[in-house]
């Protein structure tokens, strides 16, 4: 058991000390960098309290996708810079009041769950056929398509309107752009392509007009 | 190991390569492993030290640790976890972070160009390797790679879904960068893409980190499709050879056609490379999960345990 509390203990230490490097460091590819390592201490959290799958799926999701694109974007932009002029700047951004009411909403939700969680325990009935038998991934299996099946389907049609919404938004027809075609460059035949011509001696040929 | 791969590539090249060292030049990359180790390790001094350096390290751990849950036998295995197969998706998921991490750090606009490159393509090809495992995992039931290897005891999965194994041997070629797939090191384009400026021994880290993706993605395509330590024909005297000796004997056939591959065939320009990841093997991949799930739903074949 002592082993125990020193693994959670490292590992949320690990968690808490990224999550807040992750908003004071200066540069922005580290932040990126601490949050990677903020998932993977928490996903190894996950696989202490014996959720496998859950922590498995957190690496795989949030750490192999997510992260990697968000790294991809703040190599790409050029965020100090950015965020020095906003800084500088007099003029009053309208983000600020935006993010601050988000972060107090999420802020007040957490209380919420966390205190009916300690004091009102009855409110959150787990229908509870965890049993050491099976294991995580089976369990999640057989609640996740039996009883949740609705929310299940309903998360994914809106992945999937998110998905093709993100594709509208970014897809435009370009002019003039040369596209390769397939179907064009098979079905080509060697009659299309080669003219065998009698050239006569000191006179040449014409091509190309 | 890594001779081999310059003996297979010189064979098909009809070229000499390196005959001095040792016997029919055998030695060679001991040779140059010798070098690597005594050469002068740089470090640019525009770059972001800490980050720089623990990108090799990060590539050669990442490569190192996903090799505790292969199973070498029925109880040859360092960890005998529930969710294996998902830990080593895992795991090498994350190996594109050694590789963005040295391409940032380097700053320098090949590596960051090889880096970005190589993100995208590992991305990409992970989805449909991904799909591949949901289809070997249906015909399972289960994520421990023990119980796929014994799943295929009567008949090994390359049988059944053999459009399955070609793509992921494609899919694993692009997620290692193997060429044809080698874009993130184009040497016409990138000089070296990310590892331009690495030098000494943290090259040779990045180096054998590719190296140990390679026989992992072999091990995995071996245990997901080839039976693993099981032996082809449980026959006399075929089950006789211990079962490491088998699971060896198949990482080492893929790992020459890894070699072979990189022999014979012209790399891939890179807007080929995304098409071909996301029309066409993620399309097929998919339909291929319906037909294999309606397949065993209809003859009632589904594991259940």
């Amino acid at each position: 058991m002592i082993a125990h509390a020193i693994f959670f203990y490292v590992f949320s230490i690990i968690a808490v000390v990224s999550a807040i490097m992750v908003t004071v460091s200066k540069n922005t590819v580290h932040s990126v960098f601490f949050l990677i390592l903020d998932f993977i201490s928490i996903s190894c959290l996950f696989i202490m309290i014996g959720a496998e799958f859950l922590g498995m799926i957190m690496l795989i999701v949030y750490v192999g996708a997510v992260a990697v694109l968000f790294l991809f974007v703040v190599m790409m932009l050029n965020v100090a810079q950015q965020k020095n002029q906003w800084f500088i700047s007099e003029e009053n951004s309208g983000h600020i009041p935006v993010g601050l009411l988000i972060s107090a909403i999420i802020f007040f939700e957490l209380i919420i769950v966390i205190g009916g969680w300690k004091y009102k325990p009855d409110l959150f009935i787990s229908s509870s056929s965890i049993s050491n038998e099976i294991t995580n991934t089976h369990s999640l299996g057989q609640v996740l398509y039996t009883d949740y099946i609705h929310i299940f389907q309903i998360s994914g049609m809106i992945l999937l309107i998110a998905m093709i919404g993100a594709i509208v938004l970014t897809f435009r027809q370009r002019e003039g752009v040369k596209k390769q075609s397939y179907l064009k460059q098979i079905s080509r035949e060697r009659a299309d392509g080669v003219e065998v011509l009698e050239v006569a001696s000191n006179k040449g040929v014409k091509i190309d007009d | 190991m890594f001779g081999w791969i310059v003996e297979f590539g010189l064979l098909f090249k009809k070229r000499q390569g390196p005959n001095v060292v040792g016997p029919f030049g055998l030695l060679q990359s001991l040779a140059d492993a010798l070098k690597y180790i005594f050469k002068e390790i740089i470090i640019p001094a525009s770059s972001n030290k800490i980050i720089f350096i623990l990108a090799p390290i990060i590539t050669m751990t990442l490569a190192l640790i996903a090799w505790a849950v292969i199973p070498f036998g029925i109880n040859q295995v360092l960890a005998d976890i529930n969710v294996g197969i998902l830990y080593i998706f895992a795991v090498s998921s994350l190996g594109v972070y050694g590789i963005i991490m040295g391409g940032w750090a380097s700053n320098s606009k090949y590596p960051f160009l090889g880096s970005i490159r190589s993100a995208a393509q590992m991305v990409s090809y992970e989805v449909s390797i991904g799909i591949i495992i949901i289809n070997v995992l249906l015909c399972v039931g289960s994520l421990n790679l023990n119980d796929i290897v014994i799943a295929q005891k009567d008949m090994w999965f390359v049988i059944p879904l053999f459009p399955m194994f070609v793509i992921f041997f494609i899919s694993a070629l692009a997620e290692t960068n193997r060429p044809p797939f080698d874009l993130p090191e184009a040497e016409a384009e990138l000089v070296a893409g990310y590892q331009t400026e690495y030098s000494g021994m943290m090259y040779a880290m990045f180096w054998l980190g590719e190296y140990a993706n390679i026989l992992l993605m072999c091990a995995l395509g071996s245990i997901l499709f080839l039976g693993g330590w099981l032996s082809p024909i449980d026959l006399y005297p075929f089950n006789l050879v211990p079962g490491a000796l088998w699971l060896i004997f198949k990482i080492l056939l893929l790992f020459i056609l890894f070699a072979l591959v990189k022999a014979i065939v012209p790399r891939y320009r890179y807007d080929q490379l995304m098409r071909l990841g996301w029309k066409i093997f993620l399309p097929l991949s998919l339909t291929y999960v319906v037909l294999t799930a309606s397949y065993l739903f209809y003859f009632n074949l589904l594991p259940t345990n």
